[in-house]
């Protein structure tokens, strides 16, 4: 593990998810939650987890963005609160 | 916001035909993760969700019809129950031999290979297994939810 | 109320971040899972199951059961999108 790496990723990893809490927009919300997906996978990747890096790409990164942005498509964009 | 689906937005001549080229090789690449799972990174489930995604794909480049063309909801289904059935069938038959449940090693009666390579084979199946199901759950799930469960135009 | 639910999730991160400090280090080759279970599998999974990917050989052989109610779990995600969400186009 190189630390400096680590520590890059695990901030962008703190920054993603509190924007993706904040954000008003859902669309962007769920853009910003593949991001966080990618680099928890970049993360596992760098720890030799390379399975379940490759199921968080493929999953977290891939499909549940699909599912997210075909769900909001159907309901509205705006967050209430 | 209904607008954005009416006209049917992304039917685009560059999306379409790079879409047409990538699928045959995104299944190529999913087939490849499920049955290289032994020997490289990856299995059943990642490889399930690779061919999945070839599928939702084409439904995002094309429209659901195109989609359906390539895998009708019939055969949908039976991917789904058959992935479920091959796993716990070869669990349930190397019971029925007179091993434990899921011990493959008890297939070897059935065709003898030796019981190591059974376990490695037994790996496999199930792999191949959990393959269909997560495929056609992925491909089911964003049907649904994008038509709004109508199975007929989504986005 | 909103200070409040700041101070109970501070308090509930402060006392997880604490927990941790317990832990094994990183790879670290005394703590007690790397101790007991792991040096069986990595020693003997490809003389038992021939298999190179140690991964593929515990998800798949060693731990069959947790695969199977993980497809099992799968299979009933589709089915209550499909009982919750489907319909005719008729009934609109």
């Amino acid at each position: 593990m190189i630390w400096q790496l680590d520590l890059m990723i695990l901030t962008l990893v703190v920054v993603c998810a509190l924007v993706t809490i904040n954000i008003k927009d859902l669309l962007g919300a769920s853009v910003v939650f593949g991001i966080y997906s990618f680099l928890m996978c970049l993360l596992w990747a760098e720890m030799g987890a390379v399975d379940v890096a490759f199921t968080e790409a493929t999953v977290g990164a891939g499909v549940s963005t699909i599912f997210f942005i075909s769900a909001i498509l159907r309901t509205t964009r705006r967050s209430k609160d | 916001m209904r607008d954005i689906y009416e006209h049917s937005a992304g039917e685009d001549l560059i999306i379409k035909t790079s879409v047409r080229l990538l699928v045959p090789f995104i299944q190529l690449f999913g087939l490849y993760v499920i049955v290289h799972g032994h020997y490289s990174p990856g299995g059943g489930f990642q490889g399930g969700v690779i061919l999945g995604a070839a599928f939702i794909l084409l439904a995002l480049a094309y429209d659901m019809k195109t989609s359906q063309e390539y895998m009708t909801i019939r055969v949908n289904a039976l991917f789904t129950n058959l992935g479920a059935a091959i796993f716990i069938g070869v669990g349930a038959v190397s019971a029925i031999f007179g091993g434990l449940f899921l011990d493959y090693a008890a297939l070897n009666k059935l065709i003898p290979l030796g019981p190591i390579e059974w376990h490695s084979f037994g790996i496999f199946l199930v792999e191949v297994g959990v393959g269909f199901t997560v495929m056609s759950i992925m491909v089911l799930l964003y049907w649904n939810l994008s038509s709004s469960g109508t199975l007929d135009e989504g986005l | 109320m909103k200070h409040l639910a700041l101070i109970a999730t501070l308090a509930t991160g402060a006392l997880l971040l604490y927990g941790t400090k317990d832990f094994p280090a990183w790879g670290d080759p005394q703590a007690p899972a790397s101790t007991y279970l792991s040096p069986h599998y990595i020693e003997d999974a490809v003389e038992e199951t021939h298999v190179p990917n140690i991964v593929t050989a515990v998800l798949g052989d060693y731990r069959g059961y947790d695969t199977m109610f993980e497809t099992v779990v799968i299979y009933c995600a589709g089915m209550a999108v499909v009982s919750v969400l489907s319909r005719k186009r008729e009934e609109e």
